[in-house]
């Protein structure tokens, strides 16, 4: 465990008394549903914790992170590199006996999926949590993927969130179905889960922790050499009965009312419903399956629900992945009323909900004719310019960006250079008037898929990573850029943060608080590491210095590395305003 | 109390968030059912910034066109842009101090003329109240407190059943030490400014 003295809140906004979600009196406060995680996971007496930052997830590991440096004794949390790295950090502590938690967003779990997958083979001695934040009509993301499906591919069970103070009272009843189960328990948010903001009523916080766990070997458990891995495969299909008798009674799923229809929802879907019905002063006509635990399904309780109802509505986000797994259950059990969602068009695939859309599609299952308040009629409005994000006045990218196209331009490669690109601010370069992304998929990717390019087409490649993705994912596909031969330019932008999603340390920063006492990992050793023979270093504000550097750089016709070494000027106001 | 929805639009910095969460803290001192949600990420680039409290038992986290009883708007063209979310029966209430974006720095696009827009809108809605608020709130002390000026005049409406001891008391445990003699004057402004006391 780390030993950090406390940190003083530097790499977070403002906590200069403790940190508030250590109150240890009972009282009510306004918490963001992803504060709430966080001190339903201390009330639950966390032990171990990690993460990589992802919105809408981030808020989980920065309070996390900052409570630890507070209390080190209380819970560990680290920013691991990747997701995969947070995974397997907190499956270890959970074998170890330590209660633990991981969060990301949706697409940290395509990351973390190679550990996640394995591990509900090996399972958990003490509770573990899987925090999963999707991010329906991709308010930050590159996809709208519906994690829950990685619940069924990995039989894990999947608890569902529709308030702050839910979500509290989830974790906790989260970290206790593991231990019954001993497999992690996924908790999935979404954009509007993870950021609403309500009451939420503190409770208890147990006594300091003593001591650390310990690690009982038992190779036949968790050493996944094919033999263990097919008793251990038993093992889990059995746990997935279990966790199916949970489901049947578990306490926060309920119905309300008794209509002779019903309706399905889950997430922040159910707040959509119970707003329409009451909107629409028909709660005595419906029948409300709210459910929590949605993996793996309540087959009793959804049968007993809907065999006596003329026909079902199911209001979900994404995928209708209720809808198809309640339609299968039915048929199995000989149950023929028909179900609605996704299918009749009552609800999209695509987008997160609104409560009008949520409120036409019921009253179109109704039947009713609904009159929706119109919105204000307002004719020859001029029109309105955009505010699209855009990168800070003064970011060093900008200043990169600018001196890689000047000299583009001055050695007449214009038309004939791709930049793939990757996620961070820097992805801000797709917009004019830098208009330098022309490649974008996943973290990583600038790096792949510049090698990919580079034996496919005769196009110069120049690509664009941050220092956080590089040490996320960028690094293993350089290795091979080296052993492979690949020919392109790639462009550190080293600004010694995680600037886009708040400023979260990584192993590579330099600018740092004085009290953050963790081992420096420098770009420039770890490039020259990988074997890369041509590796440059400029401060892209220094122009005049920079530039010949870059010419020199852009001319060679193999692989060479440029980093661009020069902090974000957001985090080097925080750091250097406080010290 | 009579279910309300509240939708809070400005520009990344001008402290949109703050304004809404002050006013979900002194709901809960008031024992009033509130729900906040908050845009983060990417649009705090200098972006759109929009939050929305709930008020009265509401479970839905989001407004749809249409359903905004108050629109508390910190910059005329994003009251503009938000203004789809209005009915006739809704309060608009916005700051006349315009943060001109960057695609007009540019050239690339004109930031419209607002006043005869806002005519139009003040004879469409039930209520219509504007101010230049930066100015307003420099004369109290601070341009950063344009939002604390316009939470007052949502309070100066008397719509939202909040005291103005628990919002006062709300604020000055809620901002910065330093800020807060600068901050409660620029949320009388606000009130006195609508309420006319």
């Amino acid at each position: 465990m780390g030993s950090n003295p406390a940190l003083p809140a530097i790499f977070f906004e403002g906590f200069n008394d403790m940190h508030q979600l250590l109150k240890t009196e009972p009282c009510s406060m306004l918490l963001l549903g992803n504060e709430a995680i966080v001190r339903g996971a201390l009330e639950a007496g966390v032990r171990v914790s990690a993460a990589y930052p992802g919105t809408p997830s981030s808020e989980i590991g920065n309070n996390l992170f900052q409570i630890h440096s507070e209390c080190p004794e209380l819970v560990y949390f680290e920013f691991s590199v990747n997701e995969k790295v947070a995974m397997e950090v907190a499956a270890a502590a959970a074998a170890a006996g330590l209660r633990s938690l991981t969060c990301m967003k949706h697409v940290g779990m395509n990351v973390a999926s190679d550990a996640m997958m394995s591990l509900a083979y090996v399972g958990v001695r003490a509770g573990m949590v899987i925090v999963c934040a999707d991010d329906p009509s991709i308010h930050s993301s590159q996809n709208e993927q519906d994690n829950r499906f990685y619940g069924k591919m990995s039989f894990l069970p999947i608890l569902e969130s529709s308030s702050p103070q839910e979500a509290k009272d989830l974790v906790k009843r989260a970290f206790e179905l593991s231990e019954a189960l001993e497999l992690p328990v996924i908790l999935r948010t979404t954009t509007r889960t993870a950021h609403v903001r309500g009451p939420v009523q503190l409770e208890a916080l147990p006594d300091a922790p003593k001591g650390l766990g310990r690690f009982q070997k038992d190779a036949r458990r968790w050493v996944l050499v094919p033999g263990t891995a097919r008793l251990r495969r038993k093992v889990l299909l059995e746990r997935f009965e279990q966790a199916s008798a949970i489901s049947e009674g578990f306490e926060f799923n309920e119905i309300i009312g008794s209509g002779d229809v019903g309706i399905v929802a889950s997430g922040v879907s159910r707040g959509y419903v119970w707003d329409a019905l009451h909107d629409m002063d028909c709660t005595n006509q419906v029948s409300f399956l709210s459910l929590v635990m949605t993996h793996p399904l309540p087959e009793k309780t959804i049968v007993n629900f809907a065999q006596n109802k003329k026909m079902l509505l199911v209001v979900e986000e994404l995928e209708p992945f209720l809808e198809e797994e309640i339609r299968s259950v039915l048929q199995k059990n000989g149950v023929t009323t028909p179900v609605y969602g996704k299918n009749g068009a009552y609800l999209p695939r695509m987008s997160e909900f609104n409560p009008a859309q949520v409120r036409a599609a019921i009253a179109k299952f109704l039947g009713h004719s609904l009159v929706q308040q119109g919105p204000l009629q307002l004719p020859d409005m001029p029109p309105l310019p955009m505010r699209p994000p855009a990168l800070c006045k003064g970011c060093p990218h900008t200043e990169t960006y600018n001196l890689i196209k000047e000299v583009v331009h001055d050695l007449g490669l214009n038309e004939d250079v791709l930049y793939p690109t990757d996620i961070g601010c820097y992805t801000l370069g797709v917009m004019p008037p830098i208009q330098m992304a022309d490649y974008l998929i996943c973290m990583g990717s600038s790096v792949g898929s510049s090698a990919g390019f580079s034996v496919s087409t005769h196009q110069k490649i120049i690509s664009f990573i941050g220092d956080s993705t590089f040490f996320h994912s960028g690094v293993s596909s350089l290795i091979n850029a080296v052993h492979q031969g690949h020919r392109f330019c790639l462009v550190i932008l080293d600004n010694s943060t995680t600037a886009m999603t708040g400023h979260q340390p990584n192993p590579g920063i330099q600018y740092v608080p004085p009290e953050y006492k963790k081992t420096r990992v420098p770009i420039e050793q770890v490039v020259r590491g990988c074997g890369v023979q041509h590796v440059f270093k400029i401060n892209p504000h220094k122009k005049d210095e920079s530039l010949p550097v870059v010419r020199e750089a852009l001319s060679l016709n193999e692989l060479v590395v440029i980093i661009s070494e020069s902090p974000c000027i957001l985090y080097a106001k925080k750091v250097g305003g406080r010290r | 109390m009579k279910r309300m929805r509240l939708l809070f639009v400005g520009v990344g910095g001008q402290g949109t968030l703050l304004a809404s969460r002050l006013l979900g803290e002194a709901c809960i001192k008031e024992g009033i059912p509130v729900l906040l949600s908050e845009v983060h990420g990417m649009a705090q680039r200098g972006g759109v910034v929009e939050s929305t409290v709930m008020l009265g038992g509401l479970k839905s986290p989001l407004i749809s066109p249409g359903e905004a009883d108050v629109l508390i708007g910190f910059e005329p063209l994003e009251t503009l842009r938000a203004i789809s979310y209005c009915n006739q029966n809704s309060v608009v209430i916005t700051s006349l101090s315009p943060i001109v974006p960057n695609v007009v720095k540019l050239g690339a696009a004109q930031y419209p003329d607002v006043s005869s827009v806002f005519e139009r809108i003040r004879s469409g809605v039930s209520g219509f109240y504007a101010c230049d608020a930066e100015e307003l709130a420099t004369k109290a002390g601070s341009p950063k407190s344009v939002n604390v000026l316009l939470l007052g005049m949502l309070m100066g409406t008397g719509l939202v059943p909040v005291s103005l001891e628990s919002m006062e008391e709300t604020i000055k445990t809620q901002v910065k030490p330093k800020t807060v003699e600068a901050n409660l004057k620029a949320f009388r402004t606000g009130v006195e400014l609508v309420s006319g006391k």
